[in-house]
């Protein structure tokens, strides 16, 4: 599939936004005095490097780890470098961003673009000089012949090496050879953003542009009966009232039915909103409540499900002398919540549509206003733009759908935008789930069964109970479980509730990692033994693979060790007269390893601080270390918000939270220390904006337990079930 | 809507507004300064925060009407080039993830410093805890507040 542009307007459209960044740019077709080797690169005869990234920037850096991969190979001044947003566009693939996988998919593609284009760099300066190719070097955008003492600037030969034929083969560097890679490298859009220019989705412009709030149906489902707009056409700078119908095909096409109200500016279409009076028909799913959903996760729990794992060792069979350990554990519906509430704005023309939007998948924004404008999707024209957090949410766009449908009925551009409430309650949720772990111990002390079943809604359950295979979104994490049990059953009940449900940043082993981790921890303590020594002992398995997911066993044990030695784990917590403890957890997804110990002091009415945080993460090699510290630090206060007072609740159908006031942030006055320690390694990159999340609660919870002797196995922890007296 | 004469960064601005507007949206959709964010609207996150008299205030809860002649100051006026100490120290840290807050953490940072040029801890966290930063940063952010503060005494 291509898409034709026209050239000329989009060299109008681009505008050098600050210190480096171009944005909604498309590869300009290589002439004669540009080398391009491919859509990513273009070096022009000043010498400036442009690195388009195919990938959306959300706070996890890819715009300047990714610049700076193919920097490395290019030997091109850092400074030299501009990096452009590439527009969703067939050249630059998917430009699917999530599932800590940019590095992993980018990591050598992107190098041997650069090394492609320095080695076209090096045979023109080679025939210039009439020398072999082999006795050139490179360094900062600066080709030198050792033995004759003479240089040429790469913007001396972009000419000539633009008419090289374009290697298949290149060398790329060895991890000693790296100058960029591995080293803290400023941000590429810092400046930007510590002036306040960095454009958010919220932040575009467009001309003749209109502002649009959108009343939505409160429960899913529910329609419109009536409606009346008098008020609202009153509130000065509202210009129109328009009915939108939803749709749910499928988890990649839903948008709700509700009333949009469009305005020459924000605050006015928000104003209009508030005086819309609605009726609507709740539909069929007004009945869900909470107590439901946890009475029916609760009946299905003790009903045998679907087996997905079902491992039988002969050689450890359960005795009637093993000690049996049981418990059930509850992790709630949790929202995404980014600063940046759900926003796009979309121009629909006549028979084309444009689109800026912050978004992870900016296919399925295509493909959802294609479908509700009717437009062909060859003439949606996508740009994707910084994104004021995502964590998975921003997979989805049913607010291009919407925005859409806004747009061509006022025949205007127009940004819609979410407000608060709006983003809290019309999400799509990490599901609610029962997990009910049954174990025991033989005499030896050893696990002789480990017995997992999950009940409760399937992400992939859209538009009702008749889903083929609902537990596949939710049981792998718990296949993977990485000890070394010879008899391993994991089971799975599905519970259809209507409420939306989407990855949310770790997506199954969010939940799955708190529950493994605190039962894994039970386990020790009803054997007797140090919880690290215990989990040490049982992770000795080869390295497995399950669902395109490496599982290394002894990498856990390497960052364990190295965690509880860098927390002084053998030694006794000061406890200065404080209910004070330590707990540790170690879990592996997306690629890596991570370690968290964790120190929390109890207050006698129960109140949990985090007072310490060791972290350990073994994600193979590292292009920037300060990145990967950057994403511990935030998955220790992302987790921590959630274990401790993270929860989605349903009434009548209807989420019931609305803002960051009945679903609290962490504050930085609860921020607790951290240590992160990176594992030095040359393997492969693994993945690190997921990998540090799902370890946060299990080892706050399980230093709660040794503060307390308190077991937590329901999220978020509840101070009253910790107070003393 | 009635004309209302407003100081933001330094210059004298005229808006066509309802008085009851909230401040967030003049700056933004009147002014087109859009560095000042929306994240909730009913101030408690914090991402709408400006100066208002050297005092961060939320503008999304402040109505134009509240503000007399007192200067506004945006993440847009904090310095003409981005060499304000708190804006040096936030890139020598790294601070931002996302950046989506940045500017009204940068805005409480400033006004502390300038009430309190040495804060300890203490100072940092119940100056800056008004600020939700949904990417974690706080640990870069109170080091960069100490780097700050000893920047701007030399």
């Amino acid at each position: 599939m291509s898409t034709t542009f026209d050239r000329r307007r989009f060299l109008q459209l681009t505008g050098l936004s600050g210190a480096g960044l171009l944005l909604g740019v498309t590869p300009l077709r290589a002439s004669r005095r540009t080398l391009a080797p491919d859509a990513f690169l273009q070096i022009e005869d000043t010498g400036s490097v442009t690195i388009w990234i195919p990938r959306q920037e959300m706070g996890q850096g890819v715009r300047t780890s990714l610049a700076m991969l193919m920097c490395e190979e290019l030997d091109a001044s850092w400074e030299s470098v501009r990096v452009a947003q590439a527009s969703l566009d067939s050249r630059y693939g998917e430009q699917r961003t999530g599932g800590s996988l940019t590095i992993r998919e980018l990591w050598e593609p992107f190098r041997t673009t650069g090394a492609r284009a320095r080695q076209m760099l090096i045979a023109a300066a080679a025939s210039r000089w009439q020398v072999s190719p082999a006795r050139l070097r490179t360094r900062e955008s600066v080709i030198s012949d050792p033995d004759r003492g003479r240089q040429l600037a790469y913007r001396a030969v972009v000419d000539e090496a633009s008419r090289q034929p374009v290697p298949e083969n290149v060398r790329l560097k060895g991890p000693r050879e790296f100058r960029l890679i591995g080293r803290d490298i400023p941000r590429i859009d810092g400046a930007d953003i510590v002036e306040g220019r960095a454009q958010y989705g919220i932040d575009v412009r467009r001309p003749g542009m209109l502002y649009a709030s959108f009343e939505r149906a409160p429960v899913i489902g529910g329609r419109v009966v009536k409606f009346d707009a008098a008020d609202a056409l009153r509130i000065p700078g509202v210009r129109a009232v328009i009915p939108i119908d939803g749709t749910s095909v499928s988890w990649m096409l839903q948008w709700s039915h509700g009333i949009a109200v469009v305005a020459d500016s924000t605050w006015a279409a928000m104003r209009g909103r508030e005086a819309l009076r609605v009726e609507w028909d709740d539909g069929e799913h007004a009945g869900w409540s909470q107590e439901r959903i946890v009475r029916e996760m609760e009946e299905l729990a003790g009903r045998a499900g679907t087996v997905t794992r079902n491992d039988t060792d002969p050689n450890q069979q359960s005795v009637a002398s093993d000690v049996c350990v049981s418990a059930d554990y509850v992790a709630p519906y949790l929202s995404h919540s980014p600063l940046e509430p759900m926003n796009c704005v979309v121009d629909v023309t006549e028979d084309r549509c444009e689109v800026w939007a912050p978004c992870q998948f900016p296919g399925i924004v295509r493909s959802i206003v294609a479908r509700a404008t009717g437009i062909d999707a060859e003439r949606v024209q996508v740009h994707p733009t910084l994104m004021g957090g995502g964590f998975g949410r921003r997979i989805y766009a049913d607010y291009a759908g919407e925005a859409a449908l806004i747009s061509k009925a006022v025949g205007r551009p127009v940004q819609l935008l979410f407000t608060r409430a709006d983003d809290t309650r019309h999400g799509f949720y990490r599901p609610i789930s029962h997990h009910r772990m049954e174990a025991a111990i033989d005499a030896e002390n050893r696990v002789s069964h480990w017995h997992h079943r999950i009940s409760g809604p399937s992400r992939d359950a859209v538009r009702g109970a008749d889903v083929e295979t609902p537990e596949r979104s939710e049981v792998y994490a718990a296949n993977q479980m990485p000890y070394a049990i010879g008899n391993v059953r994991v089971e799975f009940n599905h519970l259809y509730v209507p409420i939306p449900c989407g990855p949310w940043r770790s997506v199954a082993y969010s939940q799955t990692g708190f529950v493994i981790e605190s039962f894994i921890d039970e386990l020790a303590h009803a054997a007797g033994e140090d919880p690290v020594s215990f989990r040490s002992a049982l992770l000795t398995r080869d390295t497995f693979e399950d669902r395109d997911t490496v599982v290394d066993p002894a990498r856990m044990r390497r960052v364990l060790a190295l965690a509880a030695k860098r927390a002084g784990w053998s030694s006794p917590i000061a406890t200065n007269g404080k209910r004070r403890g330590r707990g540790i957890a170690v879990t592996t997804d997306h690629g890596a390893a991570v370690a968290h110990v964790a120190e929390v002091t109890v207050a006698d009415d129960g109140a949990v601080r985090a007072d310490r945080f060791v972290s350990v993460i073994d994600c193979g090699i590292v292009v920037h270390p300060g990145m990967v510290r950057a994403q511990v630090e935030g998955a220790i206060v992302m987790g921590l918000s959630a274990a401790l007072g993270g929860e989605i609740t349903i009434d009548r159908g209807r989420v019931v939270q609305s803002s960051y006031r009945d679903y609290p942030m962490l504050r930085i006055d609860e921020m607790p220390r951290v240590e992160v320690e990176i594992v030095p390694s040359v393997d492969p990159p693994g993945g690190v904006g997921e990998p540090p999340l799902p370890g946060v609660a299990p080892a706050l919870t399980n230093a709660i337990f040794a503060a307390t002797g308190i077991r937590v196995r329901r999220l978020p922890v509840r101070a009253e079930e910790l107070a003393l007296g | 809507m009635t004309r209302k004469l407003l100081n933001v960064n330094g210059s004298s601005r005229v808006v066509d507004a309802d008085p009851a507007t909230p401040l967030l949206w003049v700056l933004r959709d009147e002014l087109g300064l859009t560095g000042t964010k929306y994240g909730c609207g009913v101030g408690v996150c914090g991402a709408c925060v400006v100066q208002v008299a050297g005092e961060p205030v939320r503008s999304c809860v402040t109505p134009i009407s509240d503000l007399g002649s007192s200067e506004v100051l945006t993440i847009e006026g904090l310095s003409p080039c981005g060499e304000h100490p708190v804006q040096r120290a936030w890139l020598a840290e790294d601070v931002a993830q996302c950046g989506y807050c940045q500017p009204a953490q940068m805005l409480c940072a400033a006004a502390l410093l300038a009430r309190s040029p040495r804060p300890d801890d203490e100072e940092i966290d119940e100056a800056m805890g008004d600020v939700v930063c949904r990417c974690g940063t706080y640990v870069r952010i109170r080091a960069a507040i100490h780097r700050a503060a000893k920047d701007s005494r030399r």
